[in-house]
């Protein structure tokens, strides 16, 4: 890729310009942009399939309560699953490391730090990132919180296994593990700060000439706001994280309250401390990171919607109002998470209101990205099919959003399954696949071959109806009132009797699931070299990732790129071709 | 490549990169502290009794110590102005003035730890003492932190101010913004804690 | 959705329901609009696309929809039944009062008895045979009443549980009755309900524990049991005698 900057740049160059890097300073420890980016992206795939193995245990012994798990069931250990069959703490510590695996270290890691590394930069014509060595930094942060993550499994009682949200007191007389977990999550949480301020210092600060605010990409503004999220909602879990190791570690009480007795013993504390502190500091984080789940997924849509639909998205304006709107709201509804832990009727209508009002923003998007199709003429690409699917999907998890937010009727539904139906209907069917989106999308850009199209249709067919089978279920148990992280899926009680059944052919549509994830993997690794080769615009789109070669070359442009338009200028009437790139001067057309 | 704007302002946001970089990293610093310090009223709020910070602590030695902290918070400024004007030597000895009242400030703490823990008040003994070395650790991790830029400033990095004086002046002006920003966390713990 | 046995239960099922009305009409609506769009646009049936896309008011006019009967379900609903849950309390003599206790993995319950009052406890007093401390030397914990995860109540009187925790946070839920409180350790919380409907012969209403409270999370089960009242007072004195 070298080759590729035979022209001079026009700027005076540095010592840093060394002609030829080693193996281990070009791939490993680099600090271009798109190799930490690609770092980023094949590190979190690799969590989320780990995640979704941690799941798919789970899914058999909620299908086959006290059966041997098949195949694995052996290699679990003795002390987590006895002859194969899981034991009510391995189930926890699943459960937890599910939950922490998929949001801190899947989803976040991919859809920032991969996606938001590799294509922002490109997008608004910068050179790299404006801390390259920060950004390394950042990678490096997350590692190590990974590596730690996963050493948790092999301490003494295993991993953490008090749930993702860790609430106090239980996180604090757990075992181990989650002092392993609290250790993690600081460093992921300064991973999270090195690459945020990163990233709005790159946004601000390295824009093409041209490239004014109201010309970004949506995927930019959404990664502008996600940094936002990222960079002020982090601190406090990190304070929360400190007071927790204090408590665990120095035998604080910060968490605890007088008077506990555990196991029927007298807690030797000095008392005083107040477990809901613990959920107002999680949670005020918890929050704005599920807006971090979706937005760079939102933006992947846009992107691949706008190009796939060959006319500018409806709304422009609408859009980039309502996520800084979205992300402002999103610090001032964390306590909806809290409605049954004693709340007033003050605390409550304000938690209420402020959460009606959050989703609004959300219909106005998904509202704009509708009617973005009128008059348009779709291309059923496979990472068009993916965006479109994103629709639905996030809004039936959006709209079940809606009875949770009402605090009398979330008194039904809190706790159980119809919370995690709604919330996997906006991170799976919605992130991840907008997720996949963005992969078959800036594939060619990263690799300059396609990934293949029939693979990546039964990937997508396979994936629709099976994610569907696992994932609507949830509702009817929800309702049911069958409570979330059961070990034995609620066989014992009667009223989840009936609906207990589902967990069988759910189980199966989740290892069908895992089945079809193969043709996705098999197409990543095999197209990365036998791809069919893409031009530099393989999408015949519009922004300026697509005026870089590909893969772009250190430095990612051979002349700094100039901006004259908007960035979705598809169609444009009176133009020859249907699309009119932002880097294409009017003088050229 | 060269990345733009890390010496020179960019004309339309008026800032060089890593000036709001450091701004960016303040802001997430006074989420961090604000955290901490409302969980500080939450749970004085909460509890039943609550000792008086000057009944435990030694008032005098964390008055020393705002005196110290502040005098460094001066001399670092001065130290950025020095290189402003050029003077560099000066600006050596005013960073590594700073340095050193850092340093006393360390040591005064250190006393101060020692003395509390010879009298069996640990952090698990009540809350109050749970808040305070919590804050204060992590505040005096902050002074460490800063402590170590300084000296790479003073030492391997000073070399910067031959090839580009304008960005070593800058990194100096950074580092005086995090260190005013320790300062001032200070100031806030020290009537919050000692006088409250 | 299971049963309903309790007095507010059919006004937030109602509420519910119609919730789902507004998510199920503003999904069908979408819905439809979308897969005619992807049929009607398609690159097929649609070679050029149109630069200026729809000029109609659609999207507004449902924005705004949807913002009113969001405000709707708040004022109208919403605010007035959760300040009822929370607020408006019947009096104790007037109720049946109960303290309510978890710990890893069972559910404490204590009737005052007959004299209405809450005998003292002091957690120094508390062992295998006595989990709650209760201090049987105090007078007003003299005919107190305990039993562990059976909760008996009479029909159509009010119920106050006194919530509280030993240990970790648990959640005392009632499916049949639209209830649901967390039970914090170092807290006591309120709630009320009304039952109206007698359990059948032979069948068990649950307590179910919904916090993730440790590995015995999902066993965590306890028992109601509605009586009229008659059967009511002759159990508690069936359990008075064994106390
Ligand atoms: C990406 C993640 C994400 C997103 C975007 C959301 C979005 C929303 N969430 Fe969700 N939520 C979670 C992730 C997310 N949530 C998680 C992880 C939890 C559980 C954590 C735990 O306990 O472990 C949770 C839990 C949770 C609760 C707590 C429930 C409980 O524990 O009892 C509540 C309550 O208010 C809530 C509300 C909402 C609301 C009102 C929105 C709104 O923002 C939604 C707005 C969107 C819409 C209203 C859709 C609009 C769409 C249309 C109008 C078009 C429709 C068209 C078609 C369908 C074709 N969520
Ligand atoms: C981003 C968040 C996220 C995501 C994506 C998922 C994805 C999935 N989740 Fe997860 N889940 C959570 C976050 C998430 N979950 C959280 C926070 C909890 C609560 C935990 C708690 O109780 O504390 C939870 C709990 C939870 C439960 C409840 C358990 C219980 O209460 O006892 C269940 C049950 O079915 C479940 C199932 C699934 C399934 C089947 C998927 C599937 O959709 C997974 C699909 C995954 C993929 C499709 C993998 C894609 C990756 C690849 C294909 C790799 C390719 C690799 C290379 C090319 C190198 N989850
Ligand atoms: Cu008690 Cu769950
Ligand atoms: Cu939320």
């Amino acid at each position: 890729m070298e080759h590729a900057t035979a022209v001079h740049p026009p700027v005076a160059h540095h010592v840093e310009h060394a002609p030829e890097l080693g193996f281990w300073w070009k791939y490993v420890f680099s600090t271009d942009h798109k190799v930490i980016g690609i770092q980023y992206a094949i590190t979190g795939l690799l969590f989320l399939l780990f995640g979704f193995t941690l799941m798919a245990i789970m899914r058999w012994q909620l299908a086959y309560p006290g059966q041997p798990v098949p195949v694995i069931g052996a290699w679990l250990g003795a002390g987590n699953a006895s002859g194969g069959v899981i034991l009510p703490e391995f189930y926890n510590q699943l459960g937890a490391m599910h939950g922490t695996i998929m949001v801190f270290m899947g989803v976040v890691p991919l859809a920032v730090g991969g996606f938001g590394n590799f294509v922002m930069p490109l997008q608004i014509g910068a050179p790299d990132m404006a801390f390259p060595r920060i950004n390394m930094a950042s990678y490096w942060a997350y590692f190590v919180g990974g590596v730690v993550m996963l050493a948790s499994f092999f301490v003494p009682g295993g991993a953490a296994n008090s749930g993702w949200t860790s609430y106090v007191p239980l996180a604090v007389t757990a075992t181990t593990g989650q002092t392993w977990w609290l250790l993690g999550m600081v460093f992921l949480i300064t991973s999270s700060l090195l690459g945020s301020l990163n990233f709005i210092v790159t946004i601000f600060q390295l824009r093409a000439p041209g490239l004014t605010f109201m010309r970004l990409p949506i995927f930019v503004w959404m990664q502008l706001v996600t940094a936002y999220l990222l960079l002020l909602a982090f601190p406090p879990l990190e304070a929360a994280a400190i007071l927790q190791l204090m408590d665990r570690v120095a035998g604080t009480s910060f968490f605890l309250p007088s008077g506990l007795v555990v196991s029927g013993q007298v807690v030797q504390i000095s008392g005083g401390g107040n477990p809901l502190l613990w959920q107002h500091l999680f949670w005020f984080l918890a929050h704005p990171e599920v807006y971090v789940l979706i937005l760079p997924g939102m933006g992947i849509v846009a992107e691949v919607l706008a190009n796939n639909i060959r006319k500018p998205l409806w709304g422009y304006k609408p859009i980039v109002y309502s996520v800084v709107f979205l992300g402002f709201m999103s610090f001032v509804v964390w306590a909806h998470h809290m409605f049954l832990t004693g709340m007033g009727t003050t605390m409550s209508a304000f938690f209420q209101t402020t959460t009606m009002i959050i989703s609004i923003p959300s219909v106005i998007i998904l509202t704009s990205l509708f009617l973005s199709l009128w008059g348009a003429s779709i291309r059923f690409t496979t990472p068009m099919l993916f965006a479109l699917a994103f629709l639905p999907m996030f809004g039936i998890g959006g709209l079940t959003g809606l009875p949770l937010g009402l605090a009398p009727t979330d008194i039904h539904l809190h706790d159980t399954y119809y919370v995690i139906g709604h919330f996997h209907y906006v991170v799976a069917p919605g992130t991840l696949f907008a997720l996949f989106a963005g992969i078959y999308y800036w594939f060619p850009k990263a690799t300059g071959r396609y990934m293949n199209d029939l693979l990546g249709k039964i990937h997508f067919w396979g994936s629709f109806v099976a994610i569907n089978i696992v994932f609507f279920p949830m509702f009817i148990q929800g309702l049911a009132g069958m409570n979330r992280r059961l070990y034995d899926g609620g066989i014992q009680y009667a009223h989840a009797q009936e609906t207990a059944k589902l967990h069988v052919p759910m189980g199966y549509a989740t290892f069908a699931l895992w089945f079809f994830q193969l043709f996705f993997i098999v197409n990543f690794f095999w197209s990365i070299k036998k791809g069919r080769q893409a031009p530099q615009n393989a999408w015949d789109a519009t922004t300026l990732e697509w005026s870089a070669p590909s893969p772009p070359p250190h430095g990612n442009f051979p002349e700094p790129p100039v901006v004259y338009r908007d960035p979705y200028e598809y169609s444009v009437p009176g133009h020859p071709a249907d699309f009119t790139p932002q880097f294409q001067s009017d003088k050229k057309a | 490549m060269d990345i733009p704007y890390t010496v020179t302002a960019r004309p339309d946001t008026g800032l060089f990169n890593g000036k709001l970089g450091i701004w960016l990293f303040l802001a997430s610093e006074v989420m961090l502290f604000g955290a901490l310090f409302s969980s500080y009223v939450l749970l004085r709020v909460g509890a039943e009794t609550w000792p008086r910070g000057e009944t435990i602590l030694n008032v005098w030695m964390a008055f020393l110590n705002t005196v110290v902290l502040i005098s460094s918070s001066v001399t670092m400024v001065l130290a950025w102005a020095a290189l402003k004007t050029n003077q560099f030597q000066k600006s050596r000895w005013l960073l590594i003035s700073t340095f050193l009242l850092a340093t006393v400030f360390l040591v005064v703490k250190y006393f101060e730890y020692t003395e509390k823990f010879s009298h069996g008040l640990l952090p698990s003994t009540n809350t109050f003492l749970a808040i305070y070395f919590t804050l204060t650790g992590l505040h005096g991790l902050h002074v460490v932190g800063g402590m170590i830029v300084m000296a790479y400033l003073f030492g391997p990095g000073a070399k910067m101010f031959r090839i580009a004086p304008e960005r070593f002046t800058n990194r100096v002006e950074i580092t005086g913004l995090y260190w005013h920003f320790v300062d001032l966390v200070w100031i806030f713990l020290f009537p919050v804690l000692y006088l409250l | 959705m299971p049963i309903v046995a309790s007095e507010h239960g059919p006004q937030l099922d109602f509420y519910n329901a119609l919730v789902h009305l507004l998510m199920f009409a503003l999904f069908i609506g979408w819905g439809a609009y979308f897969v005619y769009a992807l049929y009607r646009f398609s690159a097929k049936r649609n070679p050029r696309a149109n630069y200026h896309g729809t000029k109609g008011k659609l999207g507004k006019q449902s924005e705004i929809a949807v913002a009113i009967v969001e405000v709707l379900f708040l004022v109208g609903f919403a605010f007035p039944a959760w300040a009822v849950r929370v607020n408006a309390f019947p009096a104790e003599s007037e109720a049946t009062v109960v303290r309510v206790i978890g710990e890893q993995f069972a559910w404490n319950i204590h009737y005052p008895g007959p004299d209405g009052r809450f005998g003292r406890t002091d957690i120094k007093l508390v062992d295998a045979s006595n989990p709650l401390g209760l201090d049987r030397r105090d007078a007003a914990a003299k005919d107190d009443i305990t039993t562990i995860n059976q909760l008996n109540l009479p029909i159509d009187r009010p119920v106050i549980v006194h919530l509280s925790s030993k240990d970790v946070i648990h959640s005392f839920g009632l499916p049949y009755f639209r209830v649901k409180q967390d039970a914090n350790p170092g807290m006591t919380i309120p709630v009320w309900f009304q039952p109206t409907m007698l359990t059948p012969e032979g069948e068990s209403w649950e307590i179910a524990c919904s916090q993730l409270c440790g590995l015995g999370h999902y066993r965590m089960r306890g028992f109601v049991t509605i009586q009229t009242r008659e059967q009511f007072e002759a159990w508690l004195k069936e359990q008075a005698a064994a106390q």
